[in-house]
């Protein structure tokens, strides 16, 4: 097939600094035969010219460094955050302002529910916007006491349930004896569960098991929709088990003729040794298809700085709190490091706090003398409070960056307040230090931890304000045109991807994100706020409004 | 799972301290005992070869009835899977990975029905331990897992100087304040210290230990024992006692079951067991039988 489509926009913004800025792009055979101005493209023949973006901006589709599919599972539950937020069919849920309006939008969802055992899971809880407001399992009991309910907060780490779901798991009752299980007064749980342990008994009675984050086929036909909401041609999955079964359906989903996305899951580093999951990662790497991309490891070094799980070097957490966890140990990332990049597999990893930050780049440093690894670009995964001499290191390193810049917006506050004190949280997620230093970048959302949205991750980036509304790391702030960079080619890199998607040039896959403004031109305050009319993924177009 | 409550053994410490080969010889002396251990991830054969029956995906069957399953992210989910097993096993043992706590592993299954920890290992290398103890990345880590041991493997024995044992054994005690410390090279010890003694030894699998490196006693107090106190007595009076266990009759003629790990010690009602006795483990030489057996007349009433 070698039919050719002209398309026409008020604005392409190509990120080919060569012309940075066109007002044609022609695809054939879903991929970009050229971008100008229609006489630079009508030499390559006969075409259909479509003028239906012809008020529109055009960018290169945004590409989503770090982000779970499971997000897509999560709206078949009761959405109850702080925030609006906006559900895969475009429905956008208010954000919920007080313990009683969580409480009314779950009795909402009762109504509905015909099977009378079955639970109720909602999601997306965040009470430290309200004076950090405890929910007990009497304000859940007013939901139902009939049937179990869970209600998972915006961080994935605390879950809280009601009378039922303790009962049916084994929990209510006395001598309970958990970090992570608050007792009230009368010696039974509160029905607040901190930390994946202690969530593990109950989790799978309200409909959240440790499997939740392997999306299901809805699941992810839901959250492709996600991603044209938010002008994401190409989206990680950062952690995935990859099972044989859950990597036959996401082949069979990608597949499907409208599914409007390419997706880039990567196996994690558990549950399987050094060896072994490189082997397997390398088995899936000959799997992939045009909209499935395997063959990349994800390795988990600690946990998460507000959940004082983070490894911090001195003087460690600001309010006293001891170290956090290792994840995974020193010696096994070394050992990982070693046998990828051996194999020649890239391997993203997950660290929060400055210690585990140092840990990888200690671990990376012999593996890559022992194997010497051009362009090898393994990428520090939120690395949230690396300092100026550890991106110094990355650059040394040839590494790559993602930094977390939606978490700087929804937790700044709590770092600076509590988890790490002043200091430290200006330079969280030190984005003008990594592109002053040289070390490639890009941002991310980490949904379904913060919404999917490329431009409000820019601008989070741009902006740097908090929740309550305070600037906060004035010297961190990047300029409009970097954090365009860093959702697009930026992220294709960390994925050796650059070469293929990022930006719109010839040769290189017909992926565009359509806006009603550019982006270039609005206010950075309103960067978060442009409309976004949908995408075009490998030549097909998606409208958000008909999907 | 109704009333059978399954033993639990935690076992922890770092990588290269010897876990997976403390495992294999306990399964290669498991002698009629019914193991299933659970293990983080199948790594590079966490079991050896020669004693792997069958391999599946999820399960290795081992010579003697004995099973090995990985558990991933999953502990509750693996353990609930054991529970339903016909015939359930005779002991579960947890290999925890080389970060894990394993204290905080303990207080996640105690919230299910159907297990008790009966026992929190830690092995350690005895060559290095001391020096790990003090790195930047794993020392917090290491002194965690030894304050949470009931009972300290130091391993690698065989690479320590004589003269450093000791400083080490000091050092040991004041790292994991409530364990007993064993000895051992290649991590080879009786089965008894690792998985517990057999509290009737009448009906048990062995006959209480007795080698080169463990010796035993069987305690036979009178009736009208104050079980609190004994078991108490037992593991934190410094006789050497590693492990002991037993039944004893208490003031009104209820039956008590009696459990010490270390310097941790449970004393519980437990009707219906008719025999008495308390199965005391001790090393060789440092089992201070003498004054064992005078806690079965001080403790009674």
């Amino acid at each position: 097939m070698t039919e050719t489509t002209i398309y026409v926009a008020k604005k392409i913004l190509t990120m080919n600094p060569n012309q940075p800025e066109v007002t044609h792009v022609a695809v054939r055979d879903g991929r970009i035969l050229g971008a100008g101005v229609l006489s630079d493209l009508e030499p390559w023949g006969t075409y259909t010219l479509d003028d239906r973006f012809s008020d529109k901006v055009l960018m290169p589709g945004f590409v989503e460094g770090h982000a779970h599919t499971m997000e897509g599972t999560l709206w078949r539950k009761t959405y109850v955050g702080w925030f609006d937020r906006r559900d895969p069919d475009g429905k956008t849920w208010a954000g919920l302002k007080s313990i009683d309006s969580v409480i009314e939008r779950l009795k909402e969802t009762e109504a509905q529910m015909t099977d009378p055992d079955a639970a109720l899971s909602g999601w997306g809880l965040d009470p430290i916007y309200m004076n950090n407001q405890r929910v007990s399992r009497h304000d859940l009991d007013k939901v139902s006491t009939t049937r179990p309910i869970g209600v998972l907060h915006a961080s994935g780490h605390i879950l809280n349930v009601n009378t039922k779901a303790l009962e049916v798991s084994g929990l209510l009752k006395p001598g309970v004896n958990h970090d992570g299980i608050p007792l009230a007064e009368d010696g039974l749980s509160t029905g607040e569960i901190y930390g994946m342990d202690a969530m593990s008994p109950v989790g799978p009675h309200v409909g959240f098991d440790r499997a939740m984050t392997d999306c299901d086929e809805q699941g992810l036909r839901d959250y492709a929709k996600l991603c044209v909401r938010a002008g994401v041609t190409t989206c990680t999955d950062l952690a995935a088990r990859l099972t044989d079964e859950s990597v036959a359906m996401m082949l069979k989903v990608t597949s499907e003729d409208r599914f409007p996305a390419r997706l880039v899951p990567l196996r994690i580093f558990f549950g399987m040794s050094a060896k072994d999951v490189v082997e397997y990662a390398q088995a899936l790497g000959k799997k992939s298809t045009d909209r499935l991309r395997l063959g990349r490891i994800k390795a988990v070094a600690d946990g998460s700085i507000q959940g004082f799980s983070a490894r911090m070097r001195w003087p460690g957490y600001h309010n006293g709190a001891p170290n956090g966890l290792w994840y995974t140990a020193p010696d096994q990332m070394s050992e990982l490091y070693h046998l990828a990049l051996k194999a020649g597999v890239q391997v993203h990893t997950h660290t929060n706090g400055d210690q585990a930050t140092q840990m990888a780049l200690d671990m990376l440093e012999p593996a890559l003398r022992a194997h010497p690894s051009p362009d090898h670009r393994f990428t520090l995964q939120h690395c949230q409070l690396a300092d100026a001499a550890q991106f110094r290191k990355m650059k040394a390193l040839e590494m790559c960056v993602n930094l977390f810049a939606n978490h700087h917006f929804y937790w700044g506050d709590e770092h600076y307040r509590l988890t790490v004190g002043p200091e430290r949280a200006e330079r969280m997620n030190a984005c003008r230090t990594a592109l002053d230093t040289g070390v490639p970048m890009t941002i991310h959302s980490d949904a379904p931890v913060t919404p999917l949205g490329p431009l409000f991750t820019a601008w989070c980036a741009v902006n740097r304000i908090t929740a309550s509304g305070r600037t906060q790391g004035e010297g961190e702030k990047i300029d409009m045109a970097a954090a365009l960079h860093a959702i697009t080619l930026g992220a294709a890199y960390t994925l050796h991807m650059d070469g293929e998607v990022g930006s719109i040039e010839v040769g290189k896959q017909a992926d565009f994100a359509v806006l009603d403004e550019d982006p270039m031109v609005v206010d950075v305050m309103a960067l978060k706020d442009i409309p976004v009319w949908g995408t075009v993924q490998g030549g097909r177009v998606f409208a958000a409004g008909e999907l | 799972m109704t009333d059978a409550v399954l033993p639990v053994i935690t076992i922890g410490g770092y990588l290269g301290s010897g876990k997976t080969t403390l495992l294999n010889n306990l399964l290669r002396r498991a002698d009629g005992r019914r193991l299933a251990v659970l293990v983080n991830e199948f790594g590079e054969l966490p079991i050896d070869e020669d004693l792997i029956v069958a391999e599946d995906e999820n399960m290795i069957s081992i010579a003697g009835g004995c099973i090995c399953c990985s558990f991933g992210n999953d502990l509750i989910g693996a353990l609930n899977e054991l529970a339903m097993l016909d015939p359930p096993p005779d002991y579960v043992v947890i290999e925890s990975s080389g970060v894990a706590i394993p204290g905080a592993i303990v207080s996640t299954f105690s919230l299910i029905d159907g297990f008790r920890s009966d026992g929190i290992v830690v092995v350690v290398d005895g060559e290095t331990v001391q020096a790990a103890a003090k790195d930047d990345y794993i020392g917090d880590t290491i002194t965690r897992q030894l304050s949470d041991a009931e009972i300290v493997l130091v391993n690698k024995l065989d690479l320590v100087e004589p003269e450093q044992e000791k400083d080490l054994a000091s050092w040991l005690s004041e790292m994991a304040p409530d364990a007993a410390q064993v000895p051992a090279r290649f991590g080879d010890v009786a089965p008894e210290t690792i998985l517990g003694v057999v509290a009737e030894p009448s009906t048990g699998h062995t006959a209480p230990h007795s080698d080169a490196q463990f010796e035993s006693m069987i305690l036979r107090p009178n009736d009208d024992v104050d079980a609190s106190l004994l078991a108490q007595d037992l593991a934190t009076g410094g006789y050497g006692v590693i492990r002991a266990k037993g039944y004893v009759a208490g003031a009104e003629g209820q039956t008590w079951l009696i459990q010490t790990v270390g310097r941790r010690w449970q004393a519980e009602q437990a009707p219906g067991h008719g025999v008495t006795g308390i199965v005391c483990l001790g090393l060789r030489g440092l089992l201070l039988r003498d004054q064992v057996g005078k806690l079965a007349i001080d403790c009674c009433g």
